[in-house]
C-alpha cells in the first residue's frame, strides 16, 4: 500500500518527528511504500544538519538521512515554512529537498493513506 | 539521489474529499495561519475542500481581530478568499467540486458564539452531522 | 476510520473531541502521552471501559514501556500493539484522523 507522511513538529520538543519515523520505519519493514514523508510548520527544522544532539542521544535529522537512503525514500521540506524559520538549502540535511506545499497535496491525492504526527 | 524525486506524483484525473480540521485558536501558535495556506494551495488541486473549525478552531475566524499592538500579521480577512473559493465552486458549472465550511455546534456554544460572529457564513454542524461529513473524507490534514 | 490521539487527557481536550466525533465501531489508537488514558484506576478510566463498548481502543506499547506504565495496568479491552501493529490499522481503516 501507498502511504504519506505528515509531520508537524520539529525534533527533540515534541515526540512527533520520532513517532512518524518509527511508523515510517516499520511500514517500509512491513512491505508498504512510503511515497513521501512532508514536513511542515516546525516540522521543517527536522532537516536541520547544524542539530548536534549530546552523543548519548537519537539525532533525529540523521536518522532521517539514513532511512531514506537506505529505502529511497522522499524527504520534502515545505519552503515557505522553511524559509519563515530560516531553514535553506545550505544547511539541508542529506536527503531532504525544500519544495511547495502542494507536495503535501500530492501525497493526498497519490497516496491510499496519509497519516499526520504533530502535537 | 535528490535527483530521483524532482518530479511530481501522478494526480491526474483523481478526486477525493480532504478536510482541513482547525482545532487551535488564532495567535497563540501558528498552526492556523499556516493550515490557511494549505487550504489555498489544495484549492489549486480541484479537491472536494471540507474547512472544518472545531474546539479553540472556532476562535480563528471571529469577527473583529486586531494584531497591531502584538505585532503580529492578521491573517483573518484570509478566510474570505476560502469563501470565494467556495462560491466559484457552487457557480462554475464545468467544475463540479464540493466545498464545505463549517462550524461545529457544540464548540460554537461552549464559546458564547454564534454565526454572526465570523468573518465568513459557515454551515452549523452538530457533532453527529460533523461525524458523518467526517466518515466520508479520503484525507483529514491537521495542524 | 482510525483516530490517533497523542495527547494527556489530564493537560488537552484532544481525546474528549476524539470521543465526540468518532463514529460506532471506529478505532482509536493512543500513542504518546495519550496512553496515560489506558491506564486503570484514573479520573478517565471510566470514560474508556465505556469507549471500549463502542470502538476499538489501542494503545502503543513502547509509549507504555517508556514512561513506566506496565502493561498488566492497561484497561481490560484495550489491546496494547507495537508501531507494527499501528501500520496494520493504517492499512486496514480508509482514513485517518489525527487528533492534534
Amino acid at each position: 500500500m501507498k502511504i504519506g507522511i505528515l509531520v508537524n513538529e520539529g525534533p527533540f520538543n515534541h515526540q512527533a518527528s520520532d513517532s512518524a519515523y518509527q511508523f515510517t520505519k516499520a511500514a517500509i519493514e512491513k512491505g508498504h511504500q512510503v511515497l513521501r514523508v512532508f514536513f511542515y510548520y516546525d516540522g521543517v527544522n527536522n532537516a536541520n544538519k547544524l542539530a548536534e544532539p549530546q552523543s548519548d542521544d537519537r539525532n533525529v535529522s540523521k536518522r532521517w538521512t539514513e532511512l531514506a537512503k537506505q529505502h529511497r525514500i522522499d524527504l520534502v521540506v515545505c519552503i515557505a515554512a522553511a524559509l519563515r524559520r530560516g531553514i535553506k538549502e545550505d544547511i539541508l540535511a542529506d536527503g531532504f529537498r525544500i519544495s511547495g506545499l502542494g507536495q503535501l497535496i500530492e501525497i493526498g491525492i497519490a497516496a491510499d493513506r496519509t497519516v499526520v504526527f504533530g502535537d | 539521489m535528490e535527483d530521483e524525486f524532482q518530479g511530481t506524483l501522478e494526480t491526474e484525473g483523481v478526486r477525493k474529499n480532504f478536510m482541513f480540521l482547525n482545532r487551535k485558536a488564532p495567535y497563540g501558535s501558528i498552526y492556523a495561519q499556516e493550515i490557511q495556506e494549505m487550504v489555498l494551495i489544495s484549492a489549486a488541486f480541484e479537491q472536494n475542500t471540507a474547512v472544518v473549525f472545531m474546539d479553540d478552531g472556532v476562535y480563528q475566524i471571529k469577527k473583529g481581530q486586531d494584531t497591531s499592538a502584538t505585532g503580529m500579521k492578521n491573517f483573518s480577512p484570509t478566510y474570505g478568499i476560502f469563501q470565494m473559493e467556495k462560491e466559484d465552486a457552487e457557480e462554475d458549472e464545468d467544475v463540479d467540486v464540493v466545498w464545505h465550511i463549517v462550524v461545529e455546534k457544540e464548540s460554537m456554544e461552549a464559546r458564547g458564539l454564534t454565526p454572526e460572529d465570523f468573518v465568513i457564513d459557515v454551515e452549523v454542524m452538530d457533532a453527529a452531522e460533523l461525524q458523518k461529513l467526517m466518515a466520508e473524507q479520503d484525507v483529514i490534514l491537521t495542524g | 476510520m482510525l483516530h490517533t490521539v497523542n495527547k494527556s487527557p489530564f493537560e488537552r481536550t484532544n481525546l474528549k473531541s476524539c470521543l465526540r466525533l468518532a463514529g460506532k465501531g471506529d478505532a482509536i489508537m493512543l500513542i504518546e502521552d495519550a496512553v496515560y488514558a489506558a491506564v486503570q484506576g484514573t479520573a478517565v478510566a471510566d470514560t474508556m471501559a465505556g469507549a471500549k463498548d463502542d470502538f476499538q481502543v489501542y494503545v502503543m506499547g513502547p509509549d507504555l514501556d517508556a514512561r513506566g506504565i506496565s502493561r498488566d495496568s492497561v484497561i481490560d479491552g484495550i489491546n496494547v500493539v507495537g508501531y507494527d501493529g499501528f501500520v496494520d490499522l493504517v492499512v486496514e481503516h480508509e482514513t485517518s484522523q489525527a487528533w492534534l
